[in-house]
């Protein structure tokens, strides 16, 4: 079973209808027993990063969610939910996050004062190394996004794919053994984004320890 | 790159899609569903859904009709009409859109804006504004008023005024819809369009008037729309989508080529 983690950071609609549209039996859930059973976990999101953390303590959910990424489960963070895997969060004057991936996240700011933010649209995802998340899947396919801040990984080597956005390069998907982590939604994102869904449900994470850590 | 988005707008009366011009003259164009559907596998980027007669009848915004549209695409859309309250929007994001249109009622009571944006996020937040053009520069200095009810009153505020005063209440994107061009497929209103995107940060949707490939590039290249609606000339069948897009693709617009 995939639990959804429902932390009041959003709406949980669209990514239950694309696993119900895989025909994958998805549960949208606010329970920490739940998310410890789950064989696999989808971190979603949308909105601000304080009021995000602040609900996942009220809910008592953040030791389940990290002993979920200990536990070796496939576990896939998107959007906001990316974000505050993240030491940190530039957002609301800085917000101290899980501090799952090491790195921050930055709002962007744009030079040119016809690069909006928000971000919202579709944009490509350029492949920078290849993961299981994203077989068939072109380099290049475009993603939905809708976003004001953006991860900036602190090791280089978590990045799976890059965009461009208001003068920069940012990591839009990213990673480390069990856990994936996009800033796009796959949910919104047509069938390219259901592809990436259908990965994940199917994804059997290799173990790969960081180097740093003892066995 | 950003791609630009164009986006089908479905105007819904007792579900079934309508088309007029100038809120008349209304055709039955069909099942909501179906062209939902047709539409985002021909590559439309969003989606817009209004249940165009919602407001005026004093009744909530028919929720069967956006679950059915969420259970049938995997696309972004927003739902607009009859929303007055924080909970015709909570009900309208559960029920699986992405985003909440609000145009007449936020005028009458612009605080939905901000209550909306902090209860659900900015991104949820889109603010449509039917400006229509007027000579009276002292009341009106862009040259702009807003009008309501479907353009049958003028509401007495200048369109950018409006629009800046809806980003800092919490809107996070804004479709400016010209009363003058609306049904006329001969073009957006590109001073307009282009007054606001100037005047605000968060992304501007043209609509009203789109009547060929042409029409999109000058909204995108020349009034710098972050995205397009487009309504008769796709629903007549006498454009597709991927038309569309091939010929703005041609002239160096960056749009979304597969699907």
């Amino acid at each position: 079973m995939i639990a959804i983690v429902d932390y009041k950071a959003g709406n949980l609609t669209s990514v239950r209808l694309a696993f119900q549209a895989l025909g994958t039996d998805a549960h949208v859930t606010s329970d920490a027993g739940e998310i410890r059973e789950a064989e696999r976990i989808v971190f979603p999101g949308v909105g601000a990063a304080g009021s995000a953390m602040r609900n996942l303590s009220d809910l008592k959910l953040i030791d389940a969610l990290k002993g979920a990424v200990a536990s070796g489960k496939p576990f896939l963070g998107i959007c906001l939910g990316t974000q505050i895997l993240f030491d940190v969060s530039e957002e609301d004057g800085g917000t101290p996050a899980l501090g799952i991936l090491p790195g921050r996240v930055p709002r962007f700011q744009p030079a040119d004062r016809w690069d909006k933010v928000p971000q919202i649209g579709w944009n490509q995802v350029r492949i920078a190394r290849p993961h299981p998340l994203l077989e068939g899947i072109a380099d290049g396919s475009e993603f939905y996004f809708v976003h004001s801040f953006y991860p900036a990984p602190a090791d280089s080597a978590l990045v799976i794919g890059t965009t461009d956005y208001a003068g920069i390069t940012f990591a839009s998907m990213v990673g480390r053994g069990n856990v994936a982590a996009t800033q796009f939604h796959p949910e919104k994102s047509g069938r390219i984004g259901l592809r990436l869904l259908k990965n994940f449900v199917t994804w059997t994470p290799s173990i790969e320890l960081p180097k740093e850590k003892r066995v | 790159m950003l791609t630009k988005r164009i986006i089908p707008c479905l105007d819904v009366i007792k579900r079934r899609v309508t088309k007029g011009v100038k809120f008349k003259n209304n055709i039955d164009l069909g099942d909501p569903i179906e062209m939902a559907v047709r539409y985002s596998d021909g590559g439309c980027d969003e989606l817009v859904v209004y249940d165009i007669t919602a407001s005026a009848e004093h009744r909530p915004i028919d929720i069967g009709m956006v679950r059915d549209v969420a259970q049938a695409i995997r696309i972004p859309f927003a739902v607009g009409g009859g929303i007055s309250r924080l909970d015709d929007m909570s009900r309208v994001l559960l029920a699986g859109a992405e985003k909440i249109s609000v145009n007449s009622l936020a005028v009458k009571n612009p605080a939905i804006i901000s209550e909306g944006s902090k209860a659900f996020g900015a991104q949820c937040i889109v603010l449509g504004m039917d400006p229509v053009a007027t000579p009276d520069r002292t009341h009106f200095p862009s040259g702009y008023e807003i009008t309501v009810r479907g353009f049958r009153e003028r509401a007495g505020i200048d369109a950018v005024e409006w629009a800046k005063r809806a980003e800092g209440l919490g809107a996070g994107e804004i479709v400016v819809n010209s009363v003058d061009a609306d049904g006329t497929r001969a073009g957006f209103e590109l001073t307009i369009t282009r007054l606001i995107a100037e005047a605000v940060s968060i992304p501007v949707v043209a609509s009203g008037g789109a009547g060929c490939s042409a029409h999109l590039r000058d909204a995108f290249n020349i009034a710098h729309a972050d995205a397009a609606i487009v309504a008769g000339m796709i629903h007549t069948g006498e454009f597709t989508l991927e038309r569309i897009k091939r010929e703005l693709h041609a002239v160096g617009v960056p749009v979304r080529m597969t699907w």
